[in-house]
């Protein structure tokens, strides 16, 4: 394989692939859109299964039944269609099927725009459907890191069968970047021992959700939890930069993290002692490094394309050790290294034992 | 002397088909659910495709049925099961798929889902319950609720001028394009059943032709919610509901007719 | 190395396109590079714009406040950009659709007649590669060569009849800058 120049929402089509899904459902959303029309074009000639569904409902649906027959199957869109989306997570969430989605996160709330944002953070982390659980989140910040993450959603997928998200905001999908493809993998010859075939020699199977006796749903739930447990055991994932003498660390994922490290080595640059930690799963959240950081360092600035979202698990992470500053944009608008710099250098100046 | 003994040999003239499990069900009595079930376990033993069913169960009264079936089965989101289906089949043509869905399931929450299957032609089956009322929640008002009828949410009767009018999935379905056999048929005596058995095996046979979609849309009774005894219920199939929803086929493509001839 | 260029005007007048060559030649020559289109500070209304960073470096931001090259295609662009290039910087104008030339004294400044020039030589939609030649007259960030061969390849057998105006294009736009004085 050879290193091109390829768009985010193309890389990711393309990584799933090559990662062997072999089906996707999905509905035109900008800034997602190309992901979609990449697949309409090589999955048929694949001989693999595509469908330009109704709607995001339909296709997180079709999503579900792909699976519960055992193949991999996915689906692409932006934070509008998440949303439509929930239902079917809590479903496949409930019945244990692996699937993944690519969220091209955009400006909210509401129609919002399409401008590259990372509002939907609480909703793919915490919030995605009913129910207790949580999905397996990650967020790339390059086109390469999206091929590379995009494979690992379809094998942590099958491994734990749970749903994955790949979470990528609306620049990440338009930005072309150098990156190389994995080879393509041959397709699976068999389905999984608990997928839907028909009962020929065999009891037949059941993939349901429901459960109407409270204690035994109760024990389904605490199975659940307990393959939750795994997942944040074996599951945590991040980048670190200049974090060994840093006073200050600055915390974004994503795009924002990318932006942020300009700053940070600006910052560098001008003596201050700040590192950059970039969570690359979201969940499982990379706590453990992060409240380790939080023994040594003076603060913490996370860096989001929210309000202040991932802001509450780092909080959480730095268990009130240490402050924990946010610097944010919202609507759509994409910080530039400058005033992250300027924000680095506020809070630089507050540490403790600092001159002004 | 006479002999004392004759032997007559046994000989089972009804018996459960293997495409049903041996449980019980949780339908009230009178419920033409159970009907609807053993119609097609029958077409699914007959046709010898029991191995390769996999079954979409809907949210609504018949949300257990693949508790029934002895088929793989899932159970769908409401009104998704047509979406489900649409995936299964999608990674698995060779799979006989069929979605068991109410009006509630079909008709209100599940329109999208159920007419786009129709008019990709999807190649499955949907064996889709008329009752024109919700079961499992207690008696309201469905889409196919009739003009007048009385439910726990349209207390003084359905008022078309609040609440529209009935809709009448197999006439609007068999207009689409993809759609290659949709029929009306019910559930109310014998001959109907009859007839109704074989609207459900053309259906399946259509799939398994590789026709496209294919739905048979049953009137049936919720003597129950209904508030009226089985017989009455039965009656009312026939004086208030027939009339209304007119038996019949409303879509046979080409094919089709030869399928419905063959035994 | 290290250039954030701005290409910006209007839709249709292959803003992206000068963009996307210029990150594929560079790619070509094993720098680290990232394009994006329309998004950042600049997004602005309904032009096209793209942001290309070109570096010896692994680039951390591909966004930008204050690029170090900006080359604007319309008047528009002018008005926007002018004040944010980075003092010592490089603004390529076209000068054909300029209507206040630029004011700035600590900016390099070419202007180049690209829309006049490409009417000229026939087909107007290479104002583009004008101004992409005139870029590299003064800023050489990518040779000349790999573009040519770079173009040749993404125009494929399908547009290989256009590699040729779009070479003299490059051409001109080249020898239309090193024609004008270095300000």
């Amino acid at each position: 394989m050879a290193v091109e120049l390829l768009k985010g929402n193309v890389a990711l089509a393309e990584a799933a692939i090559r990662a062997g899904v072999e089906a996707y459902f999905g509905y035109p959303i900008t800034p997602q859109t190309e992901l979609l029309e990449h697949m309409a074009k090589r999955m048929p000639e694949l001989g693999r299964a595509f469908i330009q569904a109704e709607s995001e409902l339909a296709s997180i649906n079709m999503v579900y039944g792909a699976a519960c027959a055992g193949a991999r199957a996915m689906t692409s869109s932006s934070s509008p269609g998440i949303s439509l989306m929930q239902e079917g997570f809590s479903y496949i969430a409930g019945s244990e099927v692996p699937a993944v989605v690519v969220d091209v996160m955009r400006g909210g709330p509401g129609l919002g725009n399409i401008q590259p944002s990372q509002s939907d953070y609480f909703q793919v982390t915490r919030s995605a459907g009913h129910g207790d659980y949580h999905a397996i989140v990650l967020a790339p910040a390059s086109v390469q890191e999206a091929i590379d993450l995009m494979v690992l959603a379809f094998d942590l997928a099958d491994k734990y069968r749970h749903l994955v998200f790949v979470v990528a905001d609306g620049l990440l999908g338009q930005m072309m970047e150098p990156a190389e493809l994995p080879p393509m993998r041959p397709l699976r010859s068999e389905r999984p021992d608990w997928a839907l075939t028909g009962a020929r020699g065999r009891e037949p199977r059941i993939i349901t959700s429901l459960e109407l006796d409270a204690p035994a749903l109760e024990e389904v739930n605490k199975r659940l939890q307990a393959k939750l447990r795994v997942i944040e055991e074996h599951e945590q994932r991040y980048a670190e930069q200049m974090v060994e003498d840093a006073r200050l660390v600055v915390v974004g994922y994503g795009t924002a993290g990318r932006i942020a490290q300009t700053a940070v080595k600006q910052a560098r640059r001008e003596g201050m002692k700040v590192g950059l930690f970039r969570p690359i799963s979201l969940w499982p959240f990379p706590e453990r490094r992060l409240s380790r950081l939080a023994d040594r360092v003076d603060a913490f600035l996370v860096v989001e394309m929210n309000a202040g979202q991932m802001l509450d698990d780092v909080k959480l992470a730095a268990g009130g050790q240490v402050p924990v500053d946010f610097y944010g944009r919202m609507g759509g608008m994409v910080p530039v290294p400058e005033e992250i710099y300027q924000a680095i250098e506020g809070l630089y100046a507050k540490l403790p034992g600092s001159l002004s | 002397m006479v002999a004392a003994e004759t032997v007559i040999e046994e000989q089972v003239v009804y018996a459960r088909p293997e495409s049903l499990r041996d449980v019980p069900t949780h339908y009230c009595p009178g419920c033409t659910h159970g009907i609807a079930h053993r119609l097609v376990a029958e077409v699914l033993d007959e046709l010898g495709v029991r191995s390769r069913t996999i079954g979409v169960s809907p949210v609504g009264c018949a949300v257990f049925a693949y508790k029934y079936f002895n088929t793989d089965g899932c159970e769908a989101a409401h009104g998704r099961a047509p979406a489900m289906a649409t995936g299964i089949k999608r990674v698995n043509p060779s799979a006989v798929v069929f979605t068991y869905q109410g009006d509630g399931d079909l008709a209100a929450i599940g329109t999208a889902e159920i007419i786009h299957v129709a008019s990709r032609g999807e190649n499955i089956t949907t064996i889709f319950i008329n009752n024109a009322i919700y079961g499992m929640t207690g008696g309201q008002m469905a889409p196919t609720t009739l003009p007048g009828q009385y439910t726990k949410s349209s207390p003084g009767g359905r008022d078309v001028e609040l609440t529209g009018f009935p809709m009448r999935m197999a006439e609007l379905l068999g207009t689409m394009p993809g759609a290659a056999y949709v029929t009306r048929r019910s559930l109310h005596n014998v001959k109907e059943i009859n007839k109704a058995k074989k609207a459900i095996r053309t259906a399946f046979k259509v799939q398994l032709a590789g026709l496209g979609f294919a739905m048979v849309e049953l009137l049936s009774a919720c003597p129950t919610n209904w508030g009226l005894s089985v017989p009455e219920a039965i009656q009312w199939i026939e004086d208030v509901m027939v009339p209304y929803y007119p038996l019949g086929d409303t879509k046979v493509a080409d094919g089709v007719d030869a399928l419905m001839k063959e035994r | 190395m290290h250039e954030e260029i701005i290409f910006a005007g209007f839709g249709g007048q292959g803003v992206l396109f000068a963009g996307q060559l210029l990150a594929y030649t560079a790619l070509e020559e094993g720098k680290h590079v990232t394009w994006i289109p329309s998004y950042g500070p600049e997004m602005r209304g309904g032009t096209a714009n793209c942001t290309v960073v070109v570096s010896d470096e692994p680039i951390g931001s591909p966004v930008c406040m204050h690029p170090s090259i900006a080359v604007v295609f319309n008047n528009p662009s002018l008005e926007k950009y002018e004040p944010l290039v980075k003092p010592g910087g490089l603004l390529v104008v076209n000068q054909s659709l300029m209507v206040t030339p630029p004011a700035r004294t600590d900016l390099e400044i070419v202007l180049i007649p690209a829309t006049e020039a490409a009417t000229e030589m026939g087909q107007v939609r290479v104002a583009n590669m004008i101004l992409f030649g005139a870029l590299l007259a003064r800023q050489p960030i990518v040779r000349v060569e790999t573009v040519l061969a770079v173009l040749q390849d993404k125009l494929g057998a399908r547009k290989a009849h256009l590699h040729q105006v779009n070479k003299a294009a490059l051409e001109r736009g080249l020898a239309l800058a090193h024609a004008q004085p270095v300000k």
